[in-house]
């Protein structure tokens, strides 16, 4: 038996294999597929205090290798997500975890407060990365000062596991980690999407509404790893990486390069079963290794 | 009604004119339940710029040999690429998504109309209603008579009325210039095409009172409602394309 599993202090994942905000729903729309409770665990859609329509269409252009996003943190709101799917979630015997957003502080601050009494969600992922968003999202993420304060606000509330989720649109990212890790969080995610564009020549228009979206997909892996590298070797709390991966090579190089664990995103639009394939794949390259736990190829690449 | 992710094979690819082919695809299994207007999420392999799936519909189903067949407009690099597989070729699709066309009330008079590659959940649809019992005219716009296709597959199922831009075949015009659409009252349509064609028959509707039903057409990035990126603008909000469509009632619709 190969153990998989890793910790955020005392909180246990059965497996570095989550998947990521935005790009999962709220697991059930991969039920017919898979089982969801396999995964180390699920982070659900960028949720707010109230609910939001998020941008019009087009909000999606494909690109070379990847995709543009401008979803906008669309979400019926806390109050439906406790009445509605946190039911439905609960019954996941794995880590549900809820990605949080806001325009202010206070509205992190507040969401962060409400999450403590659901039982069944252990921790958040403060979304301080999002670029599609005019007010809040990364525009915490990417200014070290708004970083630091809404991540000291949310410690100051929210009793469970805090995950900061890292902007990747900043000039040096190990500051972020570092002034978030200061600040009281328990881990940090990364990376969230990178600002981009497409013009559609054919229309002379912008291809998305909102002009600019986020870029995910293979097309970021390469800066995610770097990234993702520079922030492990910087931080002592877990860093759960992302950023394009589609397979379990991928999710192989973000591991050596010093992530717990990471988490698959885009990968499930193209291959719904992309995440547990990736679990059986570590498991099968440690397997034939000879490595009993995966916490042996965690950075190895710096040792 | 399961989603499942299968490869399927190809026994044929037939081409029906410089811009339209017909997938012949072989399910390994048995084919799941399908409705009128569902679609699938086709996998174009070899290319970067082909990364995510593209959505096509169900245009036919035969239950007997566990074959679907697709009808595709090559429109860029993932239509082109489709339209190259072979007999024998593998496609990697997710299927069976999206909601449905509604049936009709008992006595209705039924128009099925659509223009471009909008015409190929409309032959999925007449079959079903056909094998309901109930009778149908199709009213089908084409840029000119070249363009025309399965003009006999539609005709075998109802009659058949057509416009083409330039009236070299049918009436000429648009689908809502057709004097059919004067001469008959129709109660219940069932439209797909380009988004000018469809509100303008959404709009003739209005006008005359007939019940209508629009399939979308909405870029995808996951066809499986995770990603919210296929949404429409509706009375109830932004709705997905995916899931909650593609069939949305023009009532629905902020058109
Ligand atoms: C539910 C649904 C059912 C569909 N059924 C069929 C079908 O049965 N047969 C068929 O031929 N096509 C169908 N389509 C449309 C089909 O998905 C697109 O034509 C296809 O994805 C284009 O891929 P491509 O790589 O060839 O073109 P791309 O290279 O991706 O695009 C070429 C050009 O077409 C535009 N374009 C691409 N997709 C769309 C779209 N959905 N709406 C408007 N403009 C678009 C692009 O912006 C670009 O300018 C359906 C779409 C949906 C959402
Ligand atoms: C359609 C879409 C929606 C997303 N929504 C969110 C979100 O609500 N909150 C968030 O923190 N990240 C969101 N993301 C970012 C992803 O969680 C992830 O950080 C990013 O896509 C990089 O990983 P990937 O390349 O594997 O997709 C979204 C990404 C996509 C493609
Ligand atoms: S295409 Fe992803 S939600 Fe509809």
């Amino acid at each position: 038996m190969v153990n998989l599993g890793f910790s955020i202090g005392d909180l246990r994942f059965r497996n570095p294999v989550l998947t990521a905000s935005g790009t999962f729903g709220y697991g059930s729309e991969f039920d017919d597929f898979m089982d969801v409770s396999r995964l180390g665990g699920i982070v659900v859609k960028g949720t707010t205090l109230e609910p939001r329509e998020g941008n019009p269409y087009p909000r999606m252009a494909e690109t070379p290798s990847g995709m543009l996003n401008s979803v906008g943190l669309q979400n019926k709101g806390i109050d439906y997500f406790g009445k509605y799917i946190y039911p439905r979630i609960s019954e996941y015997d794995t880590n549900v975890i809820v990605n949080v957003n806001g325009s202010y502080v206070d509205d992190y601050v507040a969401l962060a407060e409400r999450l403590n009494s659901f039982d069944r969600i252990p921790a958040i992922e403060l979304n301080i990365s999002c670029p599609n968003v005019k007010m809040g999202g990364m525009a915490f993420g990417t200014n070290l000062g708004s970083a630091r304060e809404v991540t000291r606000a949310v410690r100051a509330v929210y009793m469970k596991k805090l995950i900061v989720k890292l902007s990747p649109n900043v000039t040096n990212i190990v500051d972020f980690a570092l002034a978030v890790e200061e600040e009281g969080a328990d881990a940090v995610s990364l990376i969230n999407t990178l600002l981009g564009m497409v013009v559609d020549v054919k229309r002379m228009k912008p291809a998305l509404s909102t002009i600019t979206g986020g870029l995910s997909g293979p097309a970021v892996r390469p800066v995610a790893l770097r990234m993702v590298w520079q922030v492990a070797r910087a931080v002592k709390i877990p860093v759960i990486g992302m950023g394009g991966i589609m397979n379990t090579d991928d999710a192989l190089q973000f591991i050596l390069a010093g992530a717990s664990a990471i988490q698959v995103g885009t990968a499930s639009f193209i291959d719904p079963l992309a995440s547990v394939k990736i679990l059986e794949g570590i498991e099968k390259y440690l397997t034939d290794k000879g490595i009993s736990d995966i916490s042996d190829i965690k950075g190895y690449i710096n040792r | 009604m399961a989603k499942r992710i299968e490869s399927l094979t190809v026994t044929d690819n037939h081409r029906l004119n410089s811009e339209y082919f017909i997938l012949t695809l072989l399910s390994p299994g048995t084919l799941p339940e399908m409705k009128p207007a569902q679609f699938a999420q086709v996998r174009v392999e070899g290319s970067p710029d082909t990364f995510l799936r593209r959505p096509i519909s169900i245009h036919d189903a035969d239950r007997e040999n566990n074959t679907i067949r697709l009808l595709v407009q090559i429109l860029g690099k993932g239509t082109e690429t489709l339209s190259r597989l072979r007999q024998g070729d593998q496609l990697n699709i997710i299927y069976p998504l999206g909601n449905s066309f509604s049936m009709p009330l008992k006595g209705q008079k039924l128009l099925l109309a659509g223009g471009g590659c909008g015409i190929a959940p409309l032959l999925f649809m007449a079959k079903y209603l056909r094998e309901k019992g109930f009778n149908i005219d199709f009213l089908l716009g084409f840029r000119n008579r070249d363009r025309v296709i399965e003009y006999e597959e539609y005709s075998s199922l109802g009659k058949v009325f057509l416009t083409t831009e330039d009236g070299s075949m049918g009436e000429k015009g648009f689908l809502t210039d057709h004097p059919v659409l004067k001469e008959n009252r129709y109660e219940q349509v069932y439209c797909c095409g380009p988004e000018p064609m469809m509100k303008a028959v959404a709009s003739w509707c209005r006008m005359t009172g007939a019940a209508c039903e629009v399939s979308l057409e909405n870029l995808m990035g996951c066809g499986i409602g995770a990603c919210l990126c296929c949404v429409v603008d509706t009375v109830r909000g932004n709705l997905c394309t995916c899931i909650d469509g593609p069939v949305f009632n023009i009532n629905d619709l902020k058109w």
